[in-house]
């Protein structure tokens, strides 16, 4: 108590100016004309609009990546006072004022310039010299696609940023563990490394892959720990329910967390709406929650419906029906009945209107009370504006052979007789007495005659059928598909009698008051869903390229073109680097594995603790490179240069290391030793070069003549783009 | 006739009657059906076409037979593995017993297919491997060799029927090199010795199999010498071997010159020729001229004047292509295309021969190994044009009504390199060169090996599922939850169906999850489950249940052991030796009971049923339907 009273309070800062110097340049290198060009470069296009969707407050679907990074993004946009109001359209189109083109640059930049004095600080944590560590900076320093990329409205240097947090928080949470395991700062580089990780998966889904590295790691170390005798039994247990707590619980809280704020940030509804689930558009703001506010909740015999297909694919649709028949003979030949087409229409329309009947019964109006349609129950469709039956029977259905065809029946007065019955199945029922609800009922209409289920069979029916989509009856025997559940989405009590009336009835919107939440969870599970299955169009671009060409920079991305001369942003590596970084990989697996044979018959050329070192540095930055790269090879969305950032960071981390390797243990003599440090320095100044002459189309904001842009095609691959005057 | 018996038996026959076919798998499986078909003295005539004909007077025992018997010997095999590993005679038994009452097994290796030889082949493998482990104490004595070599030949069997053969592969080479890892370790070894162990492996388990794989192609490519309905899959200069091909035996010239007709083929699709027609673009589509997609016809390499001397095309010359019946030149312009709306459209343009500067291409030869020529069949060619720098290529798309369902041509404006927009010459005529024989262009076995290789990849990764079908799931497979129809819908047909013995399918699921206890038998066991069975939850191909089989083998036998371990511990543990004794044998005899009982039941699933469906109370099968998604 009061301990200052007798001696002064002293605080000791050290500050390593190390740090401080590549800070600065870090700085200086990716700040540096920041707002320059003033136009949408290459994928800020994509980013840009949801940057805009955040600003409206407008939800959307993209299916790139959970929200954290986009949340990041348009963190920048707020705090530059940017209201949303820009057309995202066209690369290269001038932003207008509004648009704080600095602010929105400044959250990667700021993350890409920390990345260097981070690269040192993770080698010195790995045991290797200063002079490596500042080796291993300055070549993340240098690099020219690093630079690019860090400049932009992209999100890969987020990703790089937090992907080597959660390494050097790692490394600095299992160096305290050494001296003072349980203190402050080893709870806090605990924490770091799980938030960390989990800020990577939220930017991208890839950091999925540098947590589980981590994770292993971890979990080798806490497997050494296990076996550690001179530990308790309750300080073992101790230990590893702290790591499981920051490794496991903390990394998913956050992804939830992401969520959470993006649900909130994102209230409205908009164009991306239809993706989603009734049930979920509802909850948003505007758009189908102000039709179905108010609805009945429980349907009835004689509820007027309209019926959405769940699984939606390939355009969300609802049952429909109209005057049209099926053509009594197919293209191909086939036959059909002929009678009145029932298709799944993807756009609202007065003849997506059904109404439940009672089998037994010959109203069409619900009674008073409403008698509520039960799970197990079998009903009647009728067609609203038609006033035929839903109807199946054993003919084929036009595009799928296989299935039964799905008609509005008209009788022909031929031996072919309605089969009308349908048992309602809810597939997310609670129990077997659940009632048939609006929107929040996912059910199947099974045929009661032929226990066949509707079904969206998924393919266009030819112009006959005005191209909606085709429904057919499907075996419900031939197992579950979420194509065959169909929700209500707008629903009203049928009032009226008469066939005139009830046309009027069913034109009038529907309208009345009842609010229906989804939970958290369910809105986050669903959207989380949709969000990994969406599809992308999967086009191919000019610049896409394929994971083979990353290692050797046989590929390169035009990012931006002035609109007058040819100053030109282009995403190329530093050459030197790249190749540098790949040669160290391959001379780190040979040497380990010459090591690891020699151990095998005990020769040690290394001393234990120097072995050590080596392992830990290959596990996570060799690790780092082929968890980040190989997994691409299985991936099969378009795929570009700047996927192979993160890999390359971390073999930009081993080299420094090798280097230092080789002349520690592989230079015997001092006279080798001098030798090896000159081709170093020869070595990085040759980087250097390469870095200053490809500066301009790093920055783009020289421009060069065409004879100078020809000289800087290296590879015949490389698409530099030369104005033709 | 069932179900996959149209495809295999189809191409048993093909092998007989050698004719060339193509098909998703390795050769071996086939042959050795066609082989056995053969031996038995069938003919190859019948036609295989769908599932319930009647083979009536055709012999094709010969073929179930050879089929059946290969899947009978896995019962031996597997008793003889686990006995290998366990030593313990019980629960061989208990595992023979449950393979030989399985019914799904008995069904795949009932009929022609390609299953059971290849179950043989990983099992065999297997046991040889098991064999090879036990023999490590005598190295280098004959048994050790001969278990090694057959090792690798079982291998080579396995990955030339199906590609799944790959993960059993995978499982020795883990066992070879923990194998070899210990070897090294053991430092009363000299190098030496741990040299001539690696040595050893590499000769038997990587030569020995690769060139059994490679003469298996060897063989196949011999026999089906005679053009077939695998032609279209292949390359122009691939057709030339195959007679009856009608680039068999052809003598054309060899190198393209300015004036010489031709036909262009495109790499990527299976039977596409350049091709255009009187027909013309529709209204609203880019700009109305003449059609071009991909069919067969006749195209002309333009001269600048005919009565010139010969002059050969060379890589980078500026082209100009006029259509042989319509004399209008190929053209591109800055319209997009039809379907690929990035792309810009092709069309023939002009007349006799005149345009404008939209018609010029630059042709430019991808693999130059035969010079600057260009060579007929063998060169591979890119079309550029001139003007707007986009490539000929091909979207693969087919045109509507008005394109006659032909396929798209575009001029893509993306560079790279893919078969889409590489192209070949295939026939060519010019009476001022002098003709040569085919023979001399033919690709050398190695080109075949490649290219079948690449088509079989191609073929596999083309079997996608639709997004709005069922499909078979990997995690309904341990569980039996859907079994397969091999022939029959209605009451009346001849029904056969696919599904694993329930009760055996009860007691595996248990199998991997507790077999943690069996470090060492049971390690081998749940690593070749583990193999065959997760890599398919990564796979984006079509697949089916029967794809569950291999691994159902290794559970089956991770089962037995399992089961006899759990009873001996739980019987020693509860009670005295004499009644532990009792508990123990009661135990067994109840699993063997309980799975022989279950077969008696499901068994007109393997064997055939005829009557009504199993929803019918008056079925024998009613009340066998545990799970709603059985579909008997």
């Amino acid at each position: 108590m009061l301990g200052f009273l007798k001696r002064p309070v002293v605080v000791t800062a050290d500050i390593n100016l190390n740090v401080v110097a590549l800070t600065a340049v870090g700085l200086l290198s990716r700040l540096w004309q920041l707002a320059y060009p003033r136009a949408v470069v290459f994928d800020e296009v994509y980013y840009g609009q949801y940057i805009s969707f955040y600003m409206k407050r407008i939800f959307f679907l993209d299916g790139s990546g959970p929200p954290f990074g986009h949340m990041l993004l348009a963190l920048g946009g707020y705090l530059g006072g940017f209201d949303g109001n820009f057309l995202w359209n066209r690369i290269g189109a001038e932003y207008s004022s509004n648009v704080p083109v600095w602010s929105l640059r400044l959250l990667p930049a700021l993350t890409g310039a920390l990345s260097v004095p981070m690269a040192y600080q993770i080698l010195l944590e790995l045991g290797f010299s200063h002079c490596a560590a500042m080796g291993a900076a300055l070549l993340m320093l240098i690099e020219n696609a690093l630079i690019t990329q860090s400049r932009l409205m992209l999100l890969e240097s987020v990703l790089i940023f937090f992907n080597l947090l959660a390494v050097l928080s790692y490394l600095k949470f299992s160096n305290s563990q050494k001296q003072r395991p349980f203190s402050l700062s080893w709870w806090f580089w605990l924490m770091l490394t799980g938030v960390a990780c989990s800020c990577a998966v939220g930017v991208k889904y890839v950091g999925v892959f540098t947590y589980l590295l981590v994770l292993a790691v971890a979990s080798v170390h806490a497997w050494h720990l296990i076996g550690d005798r001179t530990l308790s039994h309750v300080r073992v247990l101790c230990h590893l329910l702290a790591r499981a707590a920051a490794l496991l619980v903390v990394p998913a809280l956050m992804y939830l967390l992401f969520f959470y704020v993006h649900l909130i940030l994102v209230y409205r509804s908009g164009p991306h709406d239809q993706v989603m689930s009734s049930a979920f558009q509802a909850s948003l703001e505007g758009g189908l929650a102000r039709i179905t506010q108010g609805q009945p909740l429980e349907v009835a015999y004689g509820s007027q419906v309209t019926l959405k297909n769940v699984f939606g694919k390939p355009v969300p649709c609802w049952l429909h029906s109209h005057q049209s028949t099926y053509p009594m003979i197919y293209e191909n030949g086939r036959g059909s009945s002929h009678q009145q087409q029932v298709t799944c229409y993807p756009f609202k329309d007065v003849n997506n209107w059904w109404i439940v009947k009672d089998p037994g019964r010959h109203q069409l109006v619900v009674g008073s009370p409403p008698r509520p349609v039960r799970h197990g129950d079998v009903v009647q469709l009728v067609h609203g504006m038609t006033t035929r039956f839903l109807n199946t029977h054993d003919v084929a259905a036009p595009l799928s052979p296989h299935s039964q065809e799905v008609s509005c029946y008209v009788d022909y007065n031929i031996s072919m007789p309605s089969q009308n019955l349908w048992r309602l199945d809810i597939v997310n029922r609670e129990s077997d007495a659940d009632v048939w609800k609006t929107i929040l009922s996912e059910v199947r209409l099974v045929h009661v005659n032929t226990s066949v289920a509707l079904k969206l069979s998924g393919a266009h029916l030819p112009d006959w059928g005005f191209r909606q989509l085709e429904v057919v009856g499907e075996k419900v025997s031939r197992g579950y598909h979420e194509s065959m559940v169909w929700n209500v989405e707008e629903h009203r009590y049928g009032k009226s009698q008469e066939q005139k009336e009830r046309e009027l009835e069913l034109h009038s919107p529907a309208q009345m008051d009842v609010s229906r939440n989804l939970s958290f969870m369910a809105r986050f599970l669903e959207l989380q869903w949709r969000m990994l299955t969406v599809k992308s169009d999967g086009s191919e671009h000019k610049y896409s390229s394929s994971p083979l060409d990353w290692v050797t920079l046989d590929t390169s991305i035009a990012y931006w073109l002035h609109p007058r001369t040819s100053a030109q942003i282009h995403l190329l590596g530093n050459v030197v680097i790249w190749a540098s970084a790949s040669l160290a990989t391959v001379v780190y697996a040979l040497l380990f594995l010459w090591y690891l044979l020699r151990r095998r018959r005990s020769i040690r050329d290394l001393p234990e603790d120097s072995w050590l070192r080596w392992v830990l540095a290959g596990a996570l930055c060799a690790g780092g490179w082929a968890v980040n790269y190989l997994p691409f090879f299985m991936m099969e969305k378009t795929l570009f240069l700047y996927h192979y950032l993160p890999a390359l960071t971390f073999q930009i981390l081993l080299l420094p290391a090798v280097l230092q390797h080789i002349s520690d243990h592989l230079c015997r003599s001092p006279p080798l030793r001098s030798l090896f440090s000159a081709l170093v320095v020869a070595w990085y100044s040759c980087a250097c070069h390469v870095f200053i002459t490809l500066r301009p189309l790093t920055y783009g904001d020289k421009s060069l003549s065409p004879s100078e842009l020809k000289a800087l095609r290296w590879k015949d691959s490389w698409d530099i783009l030369i104005r033709k005057y | 006739l069932l179900w996959d018996e149209t495809h295999f038996g189809k191409m048993g026959s093909y092998y007989i009657n050698r004719t060339f076919f193509f098909d998703v798998h390795p050769p071996l499986g086939k042959m050795l059906i066609g082989l056995a078909g053969y031996l038995s003295g069938y003919d190859g005539t019948f036609l295989f076409q769908k599932p319930g004909d009647k083979y009536e007077h055709h012999n094709y025992m010969g073929m179930r037979g050879f089929c059946a018997f290969l899947g009978s010997l896995l019962v031996p095999f597997a008793y003889l593995i686990v006995l290998e590993l366990s030593k313990s005679l019980p629960a061989a038994l208990l595992t023979a017993a449950l393979l030989t009452f399985d019914t799904g097994c008995l069904t795949l290796s009932q009929y022609i297919l390609l299953d059971p030889i290849l179950m043989f082949f990983i099992m065999a493998a297997m046991l040889s491997m098991v064999k090879y482990n036990s023999c490590a104490n005598r190295p280098f004595s004959a048994p050790w060799w001969f278990w090694l070599s057959l090792t690798g030949i079982n291998l080579a069997g396995a990955l030339g029927v199906k590609f799944v053969g790959l993960f059993i592969i995978l499982q020795v080479g883990w066992n070879t090199i923990s194998d070899l890892w210990h070897l090294l370790g053991d430092l009363s070894l000299s190098v030496v010795t741990v040299g001539k162990h690696l040595t050893a492996r590499i000769l038997c388990l990587i030569v020995l199999p690769l060139t059994l794989y490679t003469a298996t192609y060897a063989v196949h490519f011999r026999v089906l010498n005679k053009s077939g309905p695998g032609d279209g899959f292949f390359s122009s200069a691939f057709q030339a071997r195959l007679s009856g091909n009608n680039l068999h035996n052809a003598s054309i010239p060899e190198h393209l010159a300015y004036g010489s007709v031709i036909t262009v083929k495109n790499l990527r699709m299976a039977i596409g020729y350049l091709h255009s027609h009187r027909h013309l673009y529709p209204e609203g589509i880019g700009a109305r001229q003449q059609q071009v997609n991909i069919n067969a016809c006749f195209f002309l390499a333009d001269p600048l004047d005919p009565s010139f001397p010969v002059e050969f095309v060379r890589h980078g010359d500026i082209i100009r292509l006029e259509h042989k019946e319509t004399s209008r030149n190929l053209h591109s312009h800055y319209h997009e295309a039809p379907l690929t709306r990035k792309h810009y459209q092709v069309t023939g343009y002009g007349i006799n021969g005149t345009g404008d500067s939209n018609d010029f291409w630059r042709i430019e030869v991808v693999n130059r190994r035969f010079g600057n020529r260009i060579r007929v069949l063998r060169s591979r060619i890119r079309l550029i044009h001139l003007v707007t720098g986009c490539v000929l290529g091909s979207s693969g798309k087919v045109l509507p009504k008005w394109g006659w369902e032909q396929l798209e041509v575009t001029c893509t404006p993306y560079l790279k390199e893919t078969l889409n927009s590489i192209w070949n010459v295939e026939d060519h005529i010019n009476p001022k060169l002098p003709n040569i024989s085919l023979d001399v262009l033919q690709p050398s076995f190695p080109e075949i090996l490649l290219e079948s290789h690449m088509v079989m990849i191609r073929g596999n990764n083309g079997l996608k599922p639709k997004d709005n079908e069922f499909t078979s799931k990997p995690w309904h497979w341990p569980i039996n939850y859907q079994g397969l129809r091999f022939s029959g819908i209605n009451d009346t047909d001849f029904r056969v169906y696919l599904l694993g013995n329930p009760v055996s399918a009860l007691c595996a699921a248990w199998g991997p999850g507790l077999s943690q206890v069996l470090l060492q038998g049971g390690g081998q066991l749940l690593l070749g489950w583990m193999l065959h069975y997760f890599p398919f939850f990564l796979m984006g191909r079509i697949l089916y249940f029967h794809h569950y089989f291999p691994a159902m083998l290794f559970s089956s036998m991770l089962t037995g052991i399992l089961w006899d371990t759990l009873l001996r511990l739980c019987a020693w543990s509860l009670a005295s030796s004499s009644l532990a004794r009792g508990v123990y044998v009661v135990g067994l005899l109840s699993l063997l009971l309980g799975t022989a009982y279950s077969f008696y039941l499901f068994h007109p699933l393997a064997y055939g049923m005829v009557g009504p469906l199993a929803q019918d109370p008056r079925s024998p099968m009613a009340g066998l339907k545990w799970l709603e998604s059985w579909d008997f």
